[in-house]
């Protein structure tokens, strides 16, 4: 595989402004966002001083680390288990034949299409009737549980988007050459699907932090998530607080992500994917 | 063929299982006017941990805690964001929740479905600290299934830096000639009986009507209202007044007036109940019909209505009290969101939102339909 | 993909009998591969699916209960008032709307991604996701100060003399809201297809004399569909659906779908109307889904 071609002179020019401009309205708000919650004005857009009051609130405050907590176990686990289903799913959709491909295809965009609303009803009447079916209650199973089934699709159609646009040949050469099933996986498809799984696993990951919808109906006991506790939150009209919050979750996953970068660099597992 | 067997089979499996769970769900929730369960519990009495679902914000954490230790029970808080999601969790059963926190109206929803359980009196002696005018409400008569926790009115907050201190103190100002003159500067709050229920007060209407014409007047009246109004919006009117965005703000009572104590310069603006009346809330204790600890709770509620231990929620989160007992410990300044001073009509022109039953529907309707 | 395979070279007569062993084994392991993921989402989202449309033929009782001892099509009936055709509507405009700027703004953006050294992308992956990692109602009411009437955007507008400009509670303030909301929704999966592509296949057509916009009309394009897609689902249907950023950002002057949803639901606890409208729109998305592929796999 050759890269694509780096195009020169103004359109170049052109592609890196647009990047720029991307990355500054994204950053905008959140650049306001840590401004804010230095401001001792407890009023939204209305700057009052510098303080760190919010963040000795935020450090005294049981119950906002406790979503955030909360958050984040049922996070990282609807990501894993979303990651290897829907990956599953995308390879067995892009490179099999089998019986039931068609509807098994459009059942993977169901979730996509349901609306949000109506994904929490469906999974609150499924959940009242099958937290006795399944003997699990209510909390960190039933949150996980809702959150990978709308997480599968997501994961699915990022590695299937990065599969579809190519085609087996190099799996077929590698079979030719003897390469076991799993070694032509191990060492030619994986690599070529990684980008796709990582970029699945980032919006699964993203749209699990961020869901209140379906969450606020499926929680149980002791599993008030962040999302749901900042809606709350801002009823009672604590927003500095909340900017904290952001701005504490925005240092930790800067921080988690450095260590990722940091630990596959040293492993050497960084870019070795074929080109 | 072959290819489309399998899926099929699933499919059909698929619908079995469901019409099985449903026709058992249909069953389990009854309909209208469901008997409720009924607490047996003794003075006191623990049956295991205490799992609150309350607003956010609404208790100091430590106050629970301390319960906890007082009774060696364990417990867990948790927040639910609007009525209507917790309704939704805990009347679909199985939620474990053991006292949750609905609004005057809710708890009326919540008993007609059966999904409330009945008090043991018994066990809450301390409901006699009640004060007199919220015993016996009309959402929950005789109050078999619920404990007023906190309330508060819904009203008008204005900015007196733009209106002055001699304006009429009215609904004219949201819907009368009078808004004309702030234009884009008035927020409304954003949910069907709140905004219709503030348009029916305005034309002599009871915010619980369930008359066509006066809804359908009330209606026509909030679209045209339309072009002055900047936003419909709950959660910040209180911000959008006091950064200069709006000067006229539909809100909560206790909401906006402690927003506005955080200001450099609280005397700038002014809450009141208009002269045509308006709506006063109540928040209520109550358990579901299924909780499994529900004698904890019981337990938890008397404990609550404490003069002392009401008055410490009281000075926690800022709105009005309704126990009688907690006024002597009330900090000095607490409550005055709510003081009778407040209103500027009669104190009999105030109501509390009751569920109309098949009506809800049309308030949805009618508030979509003003919004177009 | 018309490039003869390696495969293809072999003997045909030993390859046929081979040929069709591997395949029966391919289909079984396919399904083997699929199976846990089919079963996953007929668990969780078909019979959940089936238990919310078996309420769309139920009847509200005086209670806000659903019941369902008289099967009815009423609540279907009721979604033939034209305000729903009103809100449906302007729902699908927004929507569209969003998709198309997400596409535009995204393409280049995913496109030089995919030409800067590795160390590069994985940094721009993650600067395009950390502001994600925030909070979602946080980052709509940041939205709502810039956008404000003494926000950053007035004070730059009227500092470049184009005055006063009022973005917020406009419909404008809800495109843009979703747009930052959604973009990074397109611009992983167009990442990840256009990365994909041979670099070698560009080079070839404009050996060709191709000019730049045939390449791109006629290589790129045609290989990045899947990320196209991929990107403008995972775009559409939530903007379709979305209530936050409209009543944030919008001030909820206006009804979209998802608010009338919600209002079905939670207001008026109408939970067959609500359901009924929730069927409609699966069904029109999974028709048109259908259709688009249909379409799709007669050309090719």
């Amino acid at each position: 595989m050759s890269r694509l071609p780096v195009t020169r002179g103004r359109a170049r020019l052109a592609f890196q402004a647009n990047v720029v401009v991307i990355f500054v309205f994204f950053y905008v708000p959140i650049v306001l966002l840590v401004l804010f919650s230095f401001s001792a004005s407890r009023n939204a857009g209305e700057w009052g001083g510098f303080t760190f009051a919010w963040y000795e609130e935020f450090a005294g405050d049981r119950a906002t680390k406790d979503a955030l907590q909360a958050s984040l176990k049922v996070a990282a686990v609807a990501t894993a288990v979303s990651v290897v289903l829907g990956t599953m799913s995308a390879l067995a959709l892009e490179r099999f034949r089998f019986h039931g491909r068609r509807v098994f295809d459009a059942l993977m965009y169901l979730p996509l299409i349901v609306p949000d609303v109506t994904m929490a009803i469906m999974l609150l009447l499924f959940f009242s009737e099958a937290t006795e079916l399944l003997g699990i209650s209510r909390g960190f199973g039933t949150i996980a549980l809702a959150h990978i089934a709308f997480s599968i699709s997501t994961v699915s159609v990022v590695v299937r988007a990065r599969l579809g646009g190519s085609d087996d040949r190099l799996e077929e050469a590698a079979r030719d050459l003897y390469a076991s099933r799993w070694q032509a996986f191990r060492h030619v498809t994986l690599p070529i699907m990684m980008p796709g799984i990582i970029g699945g696993g980032l919006l699964a990951f993203t749209i699990s932090l961020d869901d209140v919808v379906v969450t606020q109906l499926v929680t149980g006991p002791g599993w008030t998530t962040l999302p749901v506790h900042v809606f709350g939150l801002i009823r009672r009209g604590v927003t500095p607080l909340i900017n904290a919050v952001s701005v504490v979750m925005l240092l930790g996953s800067m921080l988690l992500v450095v260590l990722a970068l940091l630990v596959s660099r040293l492993s050497g597992q960084d870019s070795k994917y074929i080109h | 063929m072959l290819a489309t067997r399998f899926p099929f089979s699933a499919a059909v499996a698929a619908t079995a299982l469901a019409a099985v769970s449903v026709a058992a769900c249909g069953g389990g929730s009854g309909g209208g006017g469901a008997e409720t369960p009924v607490a047996d519990c003794e003075l006191g009495q623990t049956d295991g941990p205490l799992r609150l679902f309350n607003w956010a914000e609404y208790i100091d954490e430590e106050q629970v805690a301390e319960f906890a230790q007082q009774f060696g029970v364990e417990y867990s808080i948790d927040a639910f964001e609007s009525n209507e999601s917790m309704q939704a969790l805990v009347s679909a059963g199985n939620s474990n929740f053991d006292l949750v926190v609905p609004s005057d109206y809710m708890v009326g929803i919540m008993i007609a479905g059966g999904h409330l359980m009945q008090l043991d009196p018994d066990a809450i002696p301390n409901v006699t600290n009640i004060a007199e005018g919220f015993r016996d409400p009309g959402f929950d008569p005789g109050s078999a299934h619920s404990v007023p926790y906190q309330w508060g009115y819904t009203g008008i907050a204005v900015n007196t830096d733009v209106l002055g201190d001699d304006f009429p103190r009215t609904w004219g100002l949201i819907f009368g000639p009078e808004a004309d003159e702030y234009s884009g500067r008035i927020s409304v709050l954003n949910g069907a009986r709140d905004a219709l229920g503030a348009a029916l007060k305005y034309l002599g209407y009871s915010v619980n009507t369930t008359d066509q014409p006066q809804l359908d007047e009330a209606s026509a009246l909030l679209a045209d209202a339309k072009e002055n109004i900047l936003a419909f919006d709950t959660d910040a009117a209180d911000d959008f007044l006091i950064s200069g965005e709006t000067v006229i703000a539909h809100s909560y009572s206790g909401q906006v007036f402690a927003a506005a104590l955080a200001t450099d310069d609280p005397e700038k603006f002014e809450f009141f109940v208009p002269e045509e009346g308006g709506i006063r809330w109540v928040d209520n204790f109550a358990i579901p019909f299924d909780a499994p600890h529900p004698c904890t709770a019981h337990t938890f509620i008397n404990w609550m209505l404490q003069g002392e231990q009401h008055a410490r929620l009281t000075n926690w989160n800022s709105y009005g009290s309704p126990n009688d007992a907690a006024t002597e410990f009330l900090d000095p300044g607490v409550g005055d969101s709510v003081a009778p001073d407040r209103l500027a009509g009669a104190a009999d022109l105030i109501e509390g939102l009751l569920d109309t039953g098949d009506f809800e529907i049309q308030y949805t309707d009618a508030f979509i339909r003003a919004k177009g | 993909m018309t490039a003869p395979t390696v495969t293809q070279v072999q003997p045909q007569v030993a390859s046929a009998d081979l040929e069709a062993r591997r395949t029966a084994k391919e289909r079984r392991f396919g399904l083997l591969l699929a199976l846990p993921g089919y079963g996953y989402l007929i668990m969780l989202f078909v019979v959940p699916l089936v238990m919310v449309s078996v309420y769309s033929f139920g009847t509200r009782d005086r209670f806000g209960q659903t019941q369902f001892d008289r099967l009815s099509l009423d609540a279907y009936g009721r979604l033939a008032d034209p305000i729903v055709r009103d809100i449906l509507f302007r729902s699908l405009w927004l929507a569209i709307l969003t998709t198309v700027i997400c596409l535009v703004v995204a393409y280049p953006f995913a496109y030089f991604m995919a030409t800067v050294p590795q160390q590069w992308r994985n940094l721009m992956l993650v600067l395009v996701m950390i502001p994600f990692w925030t909070n979602f109602l946080v980052r709509n009411y940041a939205w709502r100060v810039i956008l404000g009437t003494d926000g950053p955007l007035s004070d730059i507008t009227s500092l470049v003399g184009l005055g006063d400009i009022r973005l917020l509670f406009t419909q404008w303030a809800v495109v843009l809201g979703m747009v930052y909301g959604f973009l990074p929704f397109m611009i992983l999966p167009l990442y990840a297809s256009i990365d994909r592509i041979d670099g070698r296949l560009l080079e070839a057509s404009r050996d060709l004399y191709a000019t730049p916009w045939q390449s791109f009309r006629h290589v790129l394009l045609p290989l990045s569909m899947p990320g196209i897609i991929g990107g403008s689902i995972l775009v559409f249907i939530p903007s379709l659906g979305a209530y936050v950023t409209p009543e944030i950002l919008g001030g909820a002057k206006t009804t979209l779908m998802g608010s009338y949803i919600v209002n079905q639901f939670q207001g008026a606890r109408d939970w067959p109307l609500g359901s009924a409208l929730s069927v409609v729109l699966i069904l029109i998305m999974l028709l048109s889904t259908v259709i688009y592929f249909r379409k799709d796999t007669v050309r090719t």
